[in-house]
């Protein structure tokens, strides 16, 4: 049952923590319940049907399908995370000046909350596909009877979300005038995380080169395979032995939504602080 | 964009690499011990035996891939380092457990 638990905790903390930074991101939104619910349900139903198809998805694409479908869906999130925080940089501040409006586009439900539902649904996806297919592998093989496993997969599930929540938590500690600040830098390192981890599927399909095999290998100082290189790796994108490809999707991700952020957000504050 | 890699780039060198086969069955690789040559990028094909999906992972070499019950998947490695690197079964962290082991 233990070993059910912490295999589903794995494979639930990411879509958890991503849960977490989106709800902390989007704190005074009308209607964010509704969006990242709708995210996580439409997540749900992909995985389970990501976990149907795992044959044909596999065999796609010369065999690379998984990597290239995976590689994808990664990209695709990355876009609309780099694109809701250009949004957010455009109208974030103004709305954070203008506390009494608290913004027409919010209220109006114009900020692109169904870009961090893409997002939370890629992320439920990803995860929840690899959950079925474990727990529904189990259960043909009978090792573990339906109760336990049922149990540790309840337990997995739980204590992934609490995870998810501390973070929540955590976030909302910070004062409002800085937590959008924090919570754009987190979404960016997520971004680039997300960019690095893409790259690494299409060099494990052959499709990229590595460039560089090994750029440094911190394994033996925090190994991405603990809980805390887990916890990491998917808030910063921590790898502990990158190769030059990933650390070049990292990099270019990183300072491209940075930079765009820099370019398209700052105009209409100024704008608008002369206005008032 | 990955679509567009896919099609333009993967038969560039997918042919003549060295091949090793390695199988899953239930929660154990076999054979447990691969060894290859050093400095050299190889295909690994892993075929799952079982009952279950298993996924190959291996934090030692950053790969990780599903293979559904009866499927086999090939995996692109290296060029490696003399050195042994870990890989284990996700599902079956306990018992799926080998060893690649370049020389």
């Amino acid at each position: 049952m233990l070993a059910t638990a912490i295999i589903v905790f794995r494979e639930v903390l990411e879509a958890a923590l991503i849960i977490g930074i989106v709800l902390a991101a989007t704190r005074g939104v009308v209607k964010r319940g509704a969006w990242v619910s709708a995210g996580a349900v439409a997540g749900l139903a992909g995985a389970g049907l990501v976990a149907l198809f795992a044959d044909v998805i596999s065999t796609a694409v010369a065999g690379a399908g998984q990597e290239v479908f995976n590689a994808s869906i990664l990209f695709f999130a990355v876009i609309m995370l780099g694109w809701h925080n250009v949004w957010m940089g455009r109208h974030g501040r103004e709305l954070a000046q203008q506390m009494n409006a608290m913004g027409q586009a919010v209220k109006e439900g114009e900020r692109p909350m169904h870009m961090l539902a893409v997002v939370v649904g890629i992320a439920v996806l990803r995860e929840g596909s690899e959950v079925v297919l474990f727990l529904y592998g189990i259960a043909t093989a009978q090792q573990d009877q339906g109760g336990h496993m049922l149990a540790g997969g309840v337990f997995g599930l739980m204590s992934g979300a609490a995870v998810g929540l501390m973070m929540y938590l955590g976030l909302l500690r910070i004062s409002s005038k800085y937590l959008f600040r924090v919570t754009s830098w987190l979404i960016t390192l997520l971004a680039a995380g997300m960019a690095a981890q893409a790259a690494g599927f299409l060099v494990q399909a052959d499709l990229l080169p590595a460039i560089v095999p090994t750029v440094w290998n911190t394994s033996a100082i925090l190994s991405q395979n603990s809980i805390p290189g887990r916890l990491l790796q998917t808030l910063i994108g921590y790898t502990d032995h990158p190769t030059g490809t990933q650390l070049l999707f990292y990099v270019v991700t990183l300072v491209s939504i940075a930079w765009l952020m820099r370019a398209f957000g700052g105009a209409p504050t100024r704008k608008t602080a002369c206005v008032a | 964009m990955a679509v567009f890699l896919a099609t333009t780039a993967y038969p560039l060198q997918a042919k003549d690499l060295p091949t090793f086969n390695l199988s899953v069955k239930d929660g154990k690789f076999a054979p447990e011990k691969v060894e290859i040559p050093a400095g050299q990028k190889f295909k690994l094909v892993v075929k799952n035996e079982g009952s279950g999906t298993e996924e190959f992972e291996s934090s030692d070499l950053n790969r990780e891939k599903l293979i559904t019950p009866g499927a086999s998947v090939v995996i692109f490695i290296g060029p490696l380092k003399a050195g042994t690197y870990g890989f284990y079964g996700e599902f079956h962290p306990q018992t799926a457990r080998g060893q690649i082991i370049a020389k």
